[in-house]
């Protein structure tokens, strides 16, 4: 994949890579072995028939190609960029076992971009109007999935999103260098060309509440993300010069801090910037810091590289745009001068033990291992936890342990005809993640309004930006 | 889009506009804010909402130029709009039932102390307020809250009512006893301070915090205060605490965080298109 290069590109915020040329990606193409019994559908959490598009790419036939793949994942433009593939559909391909698995990300962009960039791509048949509502709520990865698909079916839909741009993740988390926002308007504009309302500004939970949505909707899907930012509860947490890297991405990415001298969103930007946290967001907020002028920008891990939940490429293109890695380090405790500003991120060095639950190799500290990092600025990337807006204001909804919205098989909650799915419901994940939630919510929606009876709904406030 | 409909200049600084947000202005309760953002490069700004017309389908919006952000919306004329209006945000204020209330205000915080003291009359409860300012330019809301009850108003230069701050006058008021519970908002040393005179009394004390704050829905936890030790997000824990367990120190310290830069931008807005700068 070309892209631009390191010493140019930590100093602007345009795309890395720069995507495949045709005649390149045709020749990774005709790697594909298409194998019969396709292991990398498997690998696939929405289940793109790859070998069929691939098949198709290597006909030369770009339309086609582009119309099946987008029969199956409605953002491949998205997911061809941010999706983790080496633990997904590479992981599988039998081209992998010995030697490099097939570009299949690589190839997905390409084909992409190709339909972005072409007015003969195929529309997808839509159904007839069923005369059915649907509401969605959060206008992220899982919600718009569901939304283009719910549209496809014939379904009446509006998005509910809580800011002032829709996208979710896509355009307040995911910095431009990974994902220009160019991708997901154009994504948004397709969907409300295809009949789809999205009303910004709109909190489910505050502006409409969860009973008055299911009043005014046949079936509702809750996609509102994972919201609250976890911090560890470290002494110093709330000096000056603190971020959670929600607060820090959005400022700079939905609110283009710094972006323009004529930007209202002020950020603080440090001469060193320290980061915690070993996944993609942690990766997305320290380059961010690099391109806003740090001299150093650095990573602190309490496990290895190795153990890293980052997508490879981000790691190797960190590594190459000058992040330094401080792995095998936990914070301990947050430093500042007399005047409450950050000095300095304090951590202990740590060792591997057993693994743990989640299979990673438990990380103990080392007695009187203790050292500094200096810095101005610190970024904590250790996760989120559950927003408690809408279930707060709806006590009959069922949670899990965790905060999290609990669901059956279908994605549905314990309320008839309420469905949700991505971070609400798994923690912390993925866009993919969330856009196979929001594909599967949307055909086990259609099949319960394709139930014979209906539950009848109230009369109910027309619901208007 | 928000439409301007209606545009008053309460005080050298301070502005009053009434806003179209037809679904805000029916379902909001005092205490509740909103999200704010003017539209293109602008910064969301939390603003309390002052007052509402459910009639009208309009809300009260009383912004203080301090940055920006409240240069240029401050700046808006009738006809003109808001993009971008999220809301009702926050808890509504904890309400009581019956007896007395004494609800004090400062500067623009008269303008969240206002639609608290309209629902504690709604529900039958005595009301009085004290209301201060610099001089008697920077009083807001007094004839507003003269319809809910007894006022005192106080100036710090005596140009206006009673010379001194507001915590004075609470004194007084207090030291008479009879008040069950105490709302104070303005800046953060007069809250410390009306939380400091309540304190040994026992009386309850609610104030409503004003930290910086992006998304207004818990997702970005830049508004965290220390509440009791704990830390709270006060987009989705509050606005509204007990003042006798806030940190206020703590919450000063963070407003301060962007100082530097709201005073370059505030300078370069009113040397600029910024109308109000001009006047």
């Amino acid at each position: 994949m070309p892209a631009q290069a390191p010493e140019v590109r930590r100093a602007n915020f345009a795309e890395v890579n720069l995507g495949l040329p045709e005649r390149i990606a045709l020749l990774e193409a005709e790697r594909c072995l298409l194998c019969k019994d396709p292991k990398c559908v498997a690998g696939c959490p929405v289940g793109i028939n790859i070998p069929r598009f691939i098949q198709l790419l290597t006909e030369g036939k770009l339309p086609e190609a582009a119309h099946c793949l987008l029969n199956d994942n409605p953002l491949p433009a998205v997911t061809g960029r941010v999706c983790p593939q080496e633990t997904q559909c590479e992981l599988e391909c039998i081209r992998g076992y010995k030697g490099l698995p097939v570009a299949i990300g690589h190839l997905e962009r390409f084909l992409g971009d190709w339909a972005r960039g072409h007015a003969q791509r195929p529309a997808l048949e839509a159904a007839p109007p069923t005369g059915k509502q649907v509401g969605i709520v959060g206008a992220g990865p899982g919600g718009l999935t569901a939304a283009g698909e719910l549209a496809r079916l014939g379904h009446q839909v509006t998005v509910f999103e809580a800011l002032h741009k829709p996208g979710g993740v896509l355009v307040y988390g995911i910095p431009e260098f990974r994902l220009p926002k160019q991708i997901v308007r154009e994504e948004v504009a397709r969907l409300e060309r295809a009949g789809v309302k999205i009303l910004c500004n709109t909190v489910i939970g505050r502006t409409y509440t969860l009973a008055e949505l299911r009043a005014r909707f046949d079936a509702v899907f809750i996609a509102n993300g994972a919201g609250l930012p976890v911090f560890m509860n470290i002494p110093g947490e709330n000096l000056k010069g603190v971020y959670s890297a929600n607060e820090y991405l959005t400022r700079a990415n939905l609110m283009g801090a710094r972006r323009s001298a004529r930007a209202g969103t002020p950020i603080l930007t440090g001469r060193r910037v320290a980061t915690i946290g070993g996944g993609n967001v942690a990766l997305d907020a320290v380059r961010t810091a690099k391109r806003l002028g740090a001299e150093s920008a650095t990573i602190v891990y309490r496990r290895t590289r190795k153990e890293m939940p980052a997508r490879a490429e981000e790691v190797l293109h960190a590594e190459e745009e000058g992040i330094q890695f401080e792995f095998l380090a936990a914070p301990v405790a947050i430093q500042g001068d007399a005047r409450n500003w950050v000095t300095g991120l304090q951590c202990v060095r740590m060792e591997l033990g057993e693994p743990d639950a989640s299979g990673r190799a438990r990380p103990r500290a080392i007695p009187g291992s203790e050292f500094l990092v200096p810095c101005e600025v610190v970024i904590v990337a250790i996760g989120t936890r559950a927003n408690p807006l809408l279930a707060g204001t709806c006590p009959e909804l069922k949670l899990d342990s965790r905060g999290g919205i609990a669901v059956d098989e279908q994605g549905m909650t314990n309320l008839p005809g309420v469905f949700a799915g991505g971070d609400i419901v798994r923690g912390a994940a993925t866009v993919i993640l969330a856009m196979g939630d929001g594909k599967r919510a949307a055909r086990a929606i259609h099949e319960y309004l394709r139930r014979p009876v209906s539950p009848a709904r109230a009369p109910a406030e027309r619901i208007t930006p | 889009m928000h439409k301007i409909i209606a545009k008053a200049s309460l005080s050298p600084q301070i502005i009053r506009l009434d806003v179209a947000a037809v679904r805000i202005a029916r379902i909001r309760q005092p205490g509740q804010f909103v999200i704010v953002h003017r539209g293109g490069d602008a910064e969301r700004i939390p603003l309390t909402i002052a007052d509402a017309d459910a009639e009208a389908g309009t809300i009260t919006l009383v912004i203080q130029v301090a940055g920006q952000s409240t240069c240029e919306l401050a700046a808006l004329n009738p006809g003109e709009a808001i993009a971008n209006i999220a809301g009702p945000l926050g808890h509504p204020t904890e309400l009581i039932a019956a007896g007395r209330a004494l609800c004090i205000g400062g500067g623009v915080g008269v303008a969240v102390v206002h639609p608290i003291a309209q629902g504690l009359k709604r529900r039958g409860v005595t009301v009085s307020s004290i209301i201060g300012g610099r001089t008697r330019e920077a009083i807001i809301f007094e004839p507003e809250l003269r319809r809910l009850g007894e006022v005192i108003v106080c100036t710090d230069d005596g140009s206006y009512g009673r010379r001194g701050f507001v915590t004075d006058a609470a004194r007084d008021a207090l030291a008479a006893g009879g008040i069950d519970i105490v709302y104070a908002v303005g800046p953060v040393p007069m809250m410390r301070a009306v939380a400091n005179l309540t304190r040994p009394l026992g009386v309850r004390t609610i104030v409503s915090l004003n930290p910086i704050m992006v998304d207004g829905t818990g997702m970005c936890g830049g508004c965290r205060v220390s509440v009791g030790g704990q830390t709270r997000f006060a987009c989705v824990d509050g606005p509204e605490f007990d003042g006798h367990a806030v940190d206020f120190e703590q919450l000063m310290d963070r407003l301060t965080t962007y100082r530097d830069f709201e005073q370059r931008a505030l300078a370069a807005c009113q040397e600029g298109d910024c109308k109000l700068g001009r006047r």
